[in-house]
């Protein structure tokens, strides 16, 4: 079976997030869609899924067009999708959710679900998993809830699979297991979709290769293809991310963190048993896959999460058990994650954001009255400084580009009088010229002799920012390490294999 | 030279996160203070003689004798078993093990005929059994088929707080075509249309125009007062005779199953929409835990972006089960107009919607639990009029009030966990 | 021109789902739909509490809407209520029988039913035309204002809660406990005007407070939905004060078997403002000034400025360091203070010569539809208010002078909401343009010159 996409183009309002794709993907081999975040990827595989609809340009399969109302019509057509974000009930079994949108039933209008049960362990012995039919899916971990989301696309007859971002999630070695899961795939004649922006993966299973820069397609590749080939194709420029600094001038005070342990509201330790110290003047990344403990790490530095045990010492101060509130008055910084759900409030005006936390007393608020004439002026003197690109200081927030909010972002914090500094993934969505900004101001912050914690997920950006390198598996330390560390070892670390205590850090 | 070492213990694959176990101690908790709120009660105002129960009346086949008890042993009896109830329930806690509904079946029992047994003491009027049971289920009518329309409706995802509004359209629609047509049948069939319609609108606005469900529906309520009362006093009142007097459904003995002894007549020689009711608890339950139709239900109502990848309508699967669930609530308008009084009156309603809104978070959105705490709030209101027979020193009040307050005490989260349905309340917007 | 400046590889603003594609800031159109890449972190906020992103939206919507729709809401909704005039008329039914042989007397019928209805609605509510003399011509409009004065608190008490992300559909219970409150002290204790009535007051707005509080600190502790809290506290205040009310030596007139209080002692009434002729009272001036309270406090305010930030983003406001339980807390608080005032004015101001467990007169359910006809600003909810109270005067003198049973207003009053809650059904309606289109113009020159030096 052949799958042709032709001259898609779909735009929403001015944006054009497709123009004028073609793709052919064949049966037997795994075709990888390359591209940056945002490049467009996911978009033309709603609209090869039926979620959205094109506005020009048709899906031929075998050579005929067809017309996807809905991912029904699709799924019908043999397009099976994995997800980047699962989707599953979770409180519905596996068996539930395999066979949701294509039930069979017995007399009387009963589900048969011990016939989904048998299809699901009939999938599943096939590629060799172990998934319980029975089981309730959010009880399961991340990467068997993928390979539900693989049974569901092949329950239903699945002819072309399409992954997209599924390694995002996963540790190096459940992506091997993946990789294998593709390649087993695509030998029992199946067509894959492997959408990606990570070079490594594409060289290790792509027969083909498409790589997709501003909604079109800019080349095409050969699974030889050198890394700095595709990396010049996606990004469209040499990417250099090197940043420029000093070697660190340690200061004696810094955090100190000592067998924190960090569990969420079902009781499960997130953070187990956290151990380490950052100097001032220097910095210090926290890397791992997304999901080990980073992010609840970084909120318990800043007390939005609260440890169930040990400690967190700034120059000598106890932090844990204090609020948030006592926490930014003490002096540290923090740029959260994500800046629209935690760091803004996309209503409030660039003015106002940049004082959302510091309207306890003055200079912007007194006797419980906001000083609105010294805002607006601190706001001003903001907006040069950071090189904030907006309409005005009353504009809302929201409507500013990814990079522009951050450095409203930034701003704010960095405007206190710091201690230390806590950045979760600061680069996270922005444009390459706030990126360099972002890490030169970081590097002031190191600089000025504020301790700094970055997390970040990239490891090119840990390798750039940090003077050390702690990495988290599980919710453990799986080591700390200098920057300098090959990146074989940093992956492995990655995946929970710890390097001897003797030998690193 | 960095050599590589696995961390202890950790077989990545195998191996989940580490649990803390964070045991909840809430039903317990909640047990126990009940249990001590009664002994209190006991304690404050003792009372002296014996209660009376009466079992059988003069037409009962088999007459059982009636039972006179010590007013305060009696009590102390009933608090002492829900004591054990409660020392069970924290041993099964501790041992991280759920507490059984029939668990707390017992507990509310023992703790009625206890607090029955204060009330009643010293009385010369005795309670009848059969008609605290067959009172609670009359109450009760409606507010079972309001709570099993809001089950669906936020199951499926939608916050339905125009259950009120929905019952008070059934009862008139009913009492018009009933009128009308001098049949009561029609009138059941134009309340489930007029349940349906008032459905319609909720989700022509929640579901289409993506306007925020409670909104639409504390609206939808005051529309539905307005439109019925504006109508009642310009065409009913002036056409009473022909509009608004209906025939009702007589009440039909079940051959044999009426005739148990204490029961029977209470549960079993009941009009037809009574045992519409006890057809309807099981079979939305079946529909909703074992066919297509619930699945798919569910899945829209917990996460609609999924149910959509697989083929699903959303907001038709939507609109469908709004327009089931107001079906029903119309029924249980109807009972209003049909069953227990013979016309329709402003706002006769009076506040049963949001009991049946209690009993659907009350009893976590699952239709028979939902069903059992309608019963619940049904026995309570009827105990308000069997307390003032005996004359018991128990303000009406705050029988009328109980449902509203356990009802807070479980959103509140002290009586056992309640989980909505992921998605309910919020709008589908497909990109 | 922009491609020159260095582009935005990982999309610019996929982070901003609720960002105007394109933005200023995001110069060309590299940027997917925010999707795929940004919803798994609004998903791991969004399930975990009561604070989510669906209430904040609501409250966009109804702030957001525009005056345009307001306006085409309640024509429409005025129109509703014509039809229900027209069909229930019985001179219009009479002259339907015979439609097609004479079908002017039909319309004629419909004419003269709606405008004779609208025509006492007028003169009940603004003017009164057929009046002898000015001092009696106005005398419906000082009613209005009357009619609107416990609708401006109670408004201010929904739309406050509304910016502080509350749903507060507990007015009914508020404005009871409230009244109970503030009659009990009204006509229990003794002292002299006007400490009297401050005292009875400050003790209605404080129970108002409290009650609200329950529902706020549930919130805040348990994450009780406010919603199912307010509507349960709502009847637990009713059949509460139905008790106080049926017990002697507790509300209950002395001497009496009916649930009904004592007057309210003359020292603790809000006077007349305008003289005996006119029954607007001083709760109107004090409706007004918490008007002006609630503009300053949302807008000059911190407490404000936290309740907005907590309104619109909970998430934000906690990191920022704001503790989202006490907000949630204080706004409760506050809009039940609100709701109290409307008890209160109740009590001492129009119902003075006792009350029964009606006080609240249904104020607490128009409170939520002043709240969003007033899209939850203060000045909207007194413009919004003074419509209702119209419409409340002007009903009654509908009732009397036509038939037209009271309860069209409330058919009114609902339809408008609906409309106004669902501006694409109104913008349908009267082709009224689509909003969001509208950016503001970018100052193109400054915004080039810094995207090159970046």
């Amino acid at each position: 079976m052949t799958l042709e996409l032709r001259g898609i183009t779909k735009r929403f309002g001015a944006l054009v997030a497709n123009d004028h794709i073609d793709l052919t993907v064949r049966a037997g081999e795994i075709h990888c869609l390359l591209g940056e975040n945002g490049a467009g990827k996911s978009t033309l595989m709603n609209v090869l899924y039926g979620l959205y609809t094109a506005d020009e340009g048709e899906v031929l399969i075998d050579g005929v067009v067809q017309r996807f109302s809905g991912p029904g019509d699709a799924m019908a057509a043999g397009i099976g999708m994995v997800h980047q974000h699962f989707m599953l009930i979770p409180v519905f079994t596996v068996a539930e959710n395999v066979m949701l949108g294509h039930e069979e039933t017995l007399s009387g209008g009963r589900l048969d679900l011990p016939a989904a049960r048998a299809k699901v362990r009939e999938i599943a012995t096939r590629f060799g998993f172990h998934v319980d039919p029975d089981a309730v899916v959010e009880d399961l971990p991340v990467g068997v809830q993928q390979r539900v989301e693989i049974i569901k696309a092949l329950s239903r007859d699945a002819r072309v699979i399409v992954f997209d971002e599924p390694t995002a999630v996963l540790t190096p070695q459940e992506t091997d297991e993946l990789m294998a899961i593709m390649r087993q795939l695509k030998d029992s004649g199946a067509a894959i979709v492997f959408i990606t922006h990570k070079l490594r993966e594409v060289r290790e299973v792509a027969d083909r290769i498409t790589v997709v820069r501003r909604g079109a397609v800019v080349g095409e590749a050969e699974p030889g293809a050198s890394d700095a080939e595709l990396a010049a194709l996606m990004v469209g420029r040499p990417v250099e991310l090197t940043v420029r600094k000093d070697a660190p001038v340690r200061r004696d005070t810094g955090l100190q963190v000592q067998d924190l342990v960090v569990t969420d509201e079902r009781g499960t330790v997130v953070v187990d048993g956290a151990s380490f110290a950052v100097d001032g003047g220097e910095v210090l990344v926290i890397a791992g896959v997304q999901g080990n403990g980073q992010t609840e790490l970084a909120e318990a530095l800043v007390g939005l999460q609260r440890a169930r045990s040990g400690s967190i010492r700034l120059d000598g101060r106890e932090l844990v058990g204090l609020s948030v509130r006592r926490i930014l008055e003490a002096g540290v910084g923090f740029v959260p994650e994500d800046r629209n759900v935690d760091g803004l409030v996309g209503d409030f005006s660039v003015a106002e954001n940049l004082v959302l936390n510091r309207l306890d007393g003055p200079p912007f608020a007194r006797r419980g009255m906001l000083q609105l004439g010294t805002r607006d002026e601190f706001a001003r003197t903001k907006v040069d400084e950071f090189d904030i690109r907006t309409q005005g200081i009353e504009t809302p927030v929201g409507r500013l580009s990814g990079g522009n909010q951050q450095k409203v972002v930034l701003a704010r914090e960095l405007s206190r009088d710091l201690r230390l500094f806590v950045a979760a993934q600061p680069t996270r969505g922005v444009d390459v010229g706030s990126i360099e900004f972002i890490h030169k101001r970081i590097v002031a912050t190191r600089d000025a002799g504020v301790p700094v914690v970055v997390l970040s997920t990239e490891l090119d950006e840990a390798v750039a920012l940090g003077d050390r390198i702690l990495v988290m598996y599980r919710g453990r330390v799986v080591g700390i390490v200098p920057s300098t560390t090959p990146r074989d070892v940093l992956g492995l670390m990655m995946a929970g294999i710890a390097p001897e205590r003797t030998g690193a850090a | 030279m960095t050599t590589l070492a696995p961390v202890p213990a950790s077989d990545p694959m195998t191996e989940g996160a580490r649990q803390v176990t964070v045991v909840s101690r809430k039903a317990p908790i909640a047990f126990a203070a009940v249990t001590a709120l009664v002994a209190l009660l006991l304690l404050v105002a003792p009372r002296d003689g014996s209660t009376r129960f009466r079992f059988s009346d003069e037409g009962d086949l088999l007459r059982l004798p009636d039972v006179a008890v010590p007013g305060m042993v009696t009590a102390w009896v009933g608090v002492a078993v829900a004591a054990a109830v409660v020392a069970a329930g924290a041993v099964l806690a501790a041992r991280r093990r759920r507490v059984p509904v029939v668990l707390t079946l017992v507990l509310v029992l023992a703790l009625l005929v206890a607090f029955l047994a204060w009330a009643g003491a010293g009385s010369s009027r005795d309670f009848s059994v059969a008609r605290l049971i067959g009172g609670s289920i009359l109450l009760a009518v409606p507010i079972v088929f309001g709570a099993l329309g809001g089950v669906i409706g936020e199951r499926v995802g939608v916050v339905n707080i125009a259950i009120e509004g929905q019952l008070l359209a059934g009862a008139f629609c009913a009492a018009v075509a009933a009128s009308l047509s001098g049949s009561a049948v029609v009138g059941v069939v134009a309340a489930v249309l007029a349940g349906a319609l008032v459905a319609l609108v909720l989700g022509v606005f929640t579901i289409t125009y993506r306007v925020n469900q409670v909104i639409v529906g504390v609206v939808l309520n005051v529309l539905v007062v307005g439109l019925t009362s504006f109508l009642y006093s310009q065409v009913l009142v002036p056409g009473a005779e022909r509009l608004n007097e209906t025939d009702r459904f007589a009440p039909v003995a079940i051959p044999g199953l009426s005739s148990i002894p204490i029961v029977g007549p209470a549960l079993f020689e009941q009009s037809v929409l009574v045992y519409v009711m006890y057809l309807a608890v099981p079979a939305v339950w079946f529909a909703m835990f074992r066919t297509r139709w619930g699945l798919r239900l569910r899945a829209v109502g917990e996460h609609p972006k999924a149910a959509d990848t697989v083929g699903i309508k959303v907001e038709r699967t939507r609109y469908r089960a709004l327009l089931v669930a107001g079906g029903i609530v119309g029924i249980g308008g109807a009972f209003y107009t049909v069953v227990s009084v013979s016309s329709f009156g402003k706002e006769m309603t009076a506040g049963a919607g949001f009991i049946a809104l209690a009993a659907v978070i009350f009893g976590k959105w699952d239709p028979v639990r939902a069903a059992l705490a309608a019963l619940l709030f049904g026995f309570a209101s009827n105990l308000e009029g069997a307390l003032s027979v005996v004359g018991a020193p128990v303000p009406s009040q705050f029988m009328l009030m109980l449902p509203y307050v356990v009802t807070i005490l479980a959103v509140a989260g002290l009586v056992g966990r309640s989980r909505a349905p992921a998605a309910s309340g919020e709008p589908y917007t497909k990109e | 021109m922009s491609h020159a400046a260095p582009q935005d590889p990982r999309g610019g603003q996929a982070a901003a789902t609720d960002a105007t594609p394109g933005a200023p800031g995001d110069v060309v159109a590299d940027a997917e739909v925010p999707l795929t890449d940004t919803d798994v972190v609004h998903s791991r906020h969004g399930g975990t509490g009561p604070a989510d992103p669906r209430w904040s939206e609501a409250f966009t919507r109804i702030v957001s809407g525009g005056w345009a729709v307001s306006l085409g809401a309640v024509l429409l909704a005025v129109l509703g209520g014509s039809i229900m005039i027209a069909v229930t008329d019985e001179a219009v039914r009479t002259a339907s029988g015979y439609f097609f042989s004479r079908p002017s007397d039909t319309l004629g019928a419909v004419g003269s039913a709606v405008g004779n209805s609208y025509a006492a609605l007028f003169r009940g509510a603004v003017w009164d035309y057929r009046a002898d003399d000015v001092a009696t011509a106005i005398r419906p409009l000082t009613s209005s204002l009357t009619f609107a004065t416990p609708l401006i608190a109670a408004g201010l008490g929904v739309a406050l809660a509304f910016r502080a992300g509350l749903f507060n559909i507990g007015g009914q219970g508020q404005i009871l406990v409230a009244a109970a409150a503030a009659g009990w002290v009204g006509f229990g204790a003794d002292l002299p005007w006007p400490l009297h009535m401050l005292l009875a007051m400050a003790v209605g707005i404080a129970a108002g407070a409290l009650w609200a509080g329950i529902a706020g600190l549930l919130k805040a502790t348990t994450g009780a939905h406010e919603v199912i809290v307010t509507i349960m506290l709502n009847y637990v205040a009713f059949y509460l004060l139905s008790w106080l009310l049926a017990t002697p030596g507790l509300l209950q007139a002395p001497g009496s078997a009916n649930p009904k209080t004592p007057p309210t002692a003359q020292s603790a009434l809000m006077p007349d403002l305008l003289g005996p002729r006119y029954n607007l009272h001083l709760g109107f001036v004090f409706a007004l000034l918490a008007v002006a309270g609630v503009w300053w406090l949302l807008h000059r305010s911190t407490l404000g400025f936290t309740f907005r930030a907590v309104g619109e983003n909970p998430s934000a406001a906690r990191v920022a360091g704001v503790d989202v339980g006490r907000t949630t807390v204080s706004a409760m608080l506050v809009a039940g203070g609100l709701l109290g005032l409307a008890g209160t004015s109740q009590v001492l101001g129009q119902v003075t010569t006792g009350f029964g467990s009606d006080i609240d007169a249904g104020i607490g359910f128009d409170a939520i539809t002043v709240a969003l006809l007033g899209r939850s600003s203060p000045l909207g909810v007194l413009a919004a208010s003074i419509l209702f109270g119209a419409f409340k005067a002007g009903g009654s003198a509908m009732q009397a002078s036509q038939g037209v049973p009271i309860e069209i207003v409330l058919v009114v009053q609902s339809l408008i909401v609906l409309f106004i809650a669902a501006p694409p059904l109104v913008r349908a309606v009267f082709r009224l343009p689509q909003p969001g289109r509208r950016r503001p113009p970018r100052s193109r020159s400054r915004r080039d010159r810094k995207a090159v030096t970046a």
